[in-house]
């Protein structure tokens, strides 16, 4: 290769003579040496075996030939795009990227809010539309009822005591919140699925913090008293803020008594529920001979040999006066 | 025309050779990769990826802010811990007196759905960091919590009274505060630097359960 101008300041192409692969003719070269190659190796493999029908019917040596590897090649890339583009369009967690945008102290300021009712109920109050928050105090409420399960002692026989405490609070979770979002559908409430999502969420701030107490302490008249105050409190919260939201005695007082029995009613259930039961659930229905709640056993037995000796002793009264 | 006067003192030395090598690879090169590890005997190949594997270990044990565990992620570590950790906790028959222990299918589910979902979570909250590294690190820091089941076991071979309680105690929450430690040394550094706080937090929530499952468990008399 020569430079015949040193000082110039454009490359000269046509200098380059060398027909490393940078020209047509060589592109044209080399598809031909490897169609070459391959008859070779076509050929080779034809005379092993006998019939070679397979390679010699399309014509283009079948499968083994440089199309065949194309029309793979492409099948592939088409069934990966196929594929990332349905996975794209299901799986995209981005959908849920807007709820989780949250600072650490908006959480710790909305936990604490949310034990607190808000005295203007005349016009809508904000209600903040996320997420990460209420899914949190979910797993820890699950995390709190499986150390009270473990520590009462309940047996779950068909179940597991994992899947029980996630269905639960889930349960409730999900399924009232749709409840009240379809009751205040019905009564006309300025209230959003994800909004009522995230203020029932942050109303088990309170269930977590008392069930924690209460799982660990037992005496049944804290858990009482507590059960009223932090109980109603966040219950008061979340019935101050729909009746904002709503207009009409009528629906106001649908809503959210519905919401507010719901609410400590759960509370008194996970309190008792899971307080020294000696059989599970699902054992109970299957056991008809075991009674549900262990009772204490009464001095009965004295009281009715007493009973019944005193009806004897009148009825032998009576059959002698006569 | 001027902005070229600079540019005319460019040369091209006569020893440099312009060469290489136009090919369209259709597919040949993904042959060529598969035989030369195929080739190998299984011995080299295990070999290989247990001394991956123990490799991961160790900067689990001491962890710096190294980026291996990231870099070349696996998960047959964490498969490894979580297998031998549900097997240390299996509970005996259905019909036993001891109530409620979690059983294989429980601790594993545990484990992997937790990990899932915190890596999700850390997803959601603006991490830089894929899915499955992010499973790989949650995997490997549950190494700290697997030294501790063994060690309550060995504990409560010599008796289950107060003391043997305090130890464990001890131990498990030592080893339960070294993995939260741990993973949020791999896993905090892809998040922005106010929100920290709300990544660990779930990570602490899934330690936290797995060693109040080591602590609580008992093994049948």
């Amino acid at each position: 290769m020569t430079t015949s101008s040193s000082g110039s300041a454009v490359i000269d192409m046509e200098n380059m003579d060398d027909t490393s692969g940078s020209s047509f003719e060589d592109m044209g070269e080399m598809h031909q040496r490897m169609k070459e190659e391959e008859e070779v190796t076509a050929e080779a493999a034809a005379t092993e075996e006998d019939n070679g029908e397979y390679g010699e019917f399309l014509g283009m040596k079948g499968l083994k030939g440089q199309l065949g590897r194309q029309v793979a090649d492409e099948v592939w890339q088409a069934g990966k795009r196929q594929a990332s583009k349905a996975f794209n369009l299901y799986a995209n967690i981005d959908i849920l990227r807007p709820y989780f945008d949250v600072e650490p102290n908006q959480v710790r300021n909305r936990l604490v809010e949310s034990l607190i009712p808000v005295r203007m109920i005349n016009f809508p109050q904000k209600v903040a539309g996320e997420l990460y928050g209420p899914m949190m105090l979910v797993f820890t409420m699950v995390a709190i009822l499986l150390h009270g399960m473990k520590t009462s002692g309940t047996v779950i026989r068909e179940g597991t005591l994992m899947g029980t405490a996630i269905g639960t609070c889930f349960g409730y979770w999900l399924g009232v919140s749709s409840f009240i979002y379809f009751l205040a559908y019905l009564c006309n409430a300025q209230i959003t699925m994800l909004q009522m999502l995230s203020l029932l969420g942050y109303g088990l701030f309170g269930h977590c913090m008392v069930l924690f107490i209460t799982y660990n302490v037992h005496f049944h008249s804290l858990f009482y008293i507590l059960w009223l105050v932090i109980g109603g409190l966040s219950t008061l919260r979340m019935v101050a803020v729909l009746i904002s939201r709503t207009v009409g005695q009528t629906p106001r007082l649908i809503l959210c008594g519905t919401l507010a029995a719901l609410h400590m009613l759960f509370l008194l259930y996970l309190h008792f529920a899971y307080h020294k039961m000696v059989e599970g659930i699902l054992d109970t229905l299957e056991g008809p001979n075991i009674p549900p709640i262990q009772r204490v056993a009464r001095d009965v037995p004295v009281v009715a040999n007493a009973v019944v000796n005193a009806t004897i002793k009148s009825i032998a009264a009576v059959v002698q006066s006569q | 025309m001027s902005q070229f006067a600079g540019l005319s003192d460019i040369s091209i030395s006569e020893d440099i050779l312009v060469e290489g090598d136009i090919s369209v690879p259709v597919g040949s090169h993904n042959a060529d990769n598969d035989f030369s590890t195929l080739d190998e005997p299984v011995k080299d190949t295990i070999l290989r990826d247990l001394r991956a594997v123990g490799q991961k270990f160790v900067h689990v044990m001491y962890p710096k802010k190294s980026s291996a565990l990231l870099r070349d992620w696996d998960l047959w570590g964490p498969l490894i811990l979580c297998v031998t950790l549900a097997l240390m906790l299996q509970g005996g028959s259905v019909d036993s007196e001891e109530e409620g222990r979690p059983q294989f299918a429980e601790v594993f589910v545990i484990i992997w759905f937790g990990s899932v979902i915190i890596t999700l979570n850390s997803k959601l909250l603006g991490g830089t960091i894929s899915f499955f590294q992010s499973l790989c690190v949650l995997g490997y820091c549950i190494l700290p919590l697997t030294v501790a089941m063994i060690v309550c076991r060995i504990v409560l071979v010599g008796g289950s009274g107060l003391v043997s309680f305090v130890v464990r105690l001890i131990v498990v929450t030592a080893s339960f505060s070294w993995s939260t430690f741990a993973s949020t040394a791999f896993l905090a550094d892809s998040q922005p630097p106010n929100r920290k706080a709300l990544v660990v937090y779930p990570v602490f929530l899934f330690y936290f359960v797995i060693g109040w499952m080591i602590l609580t468990f008992s093994p049948s008399q």
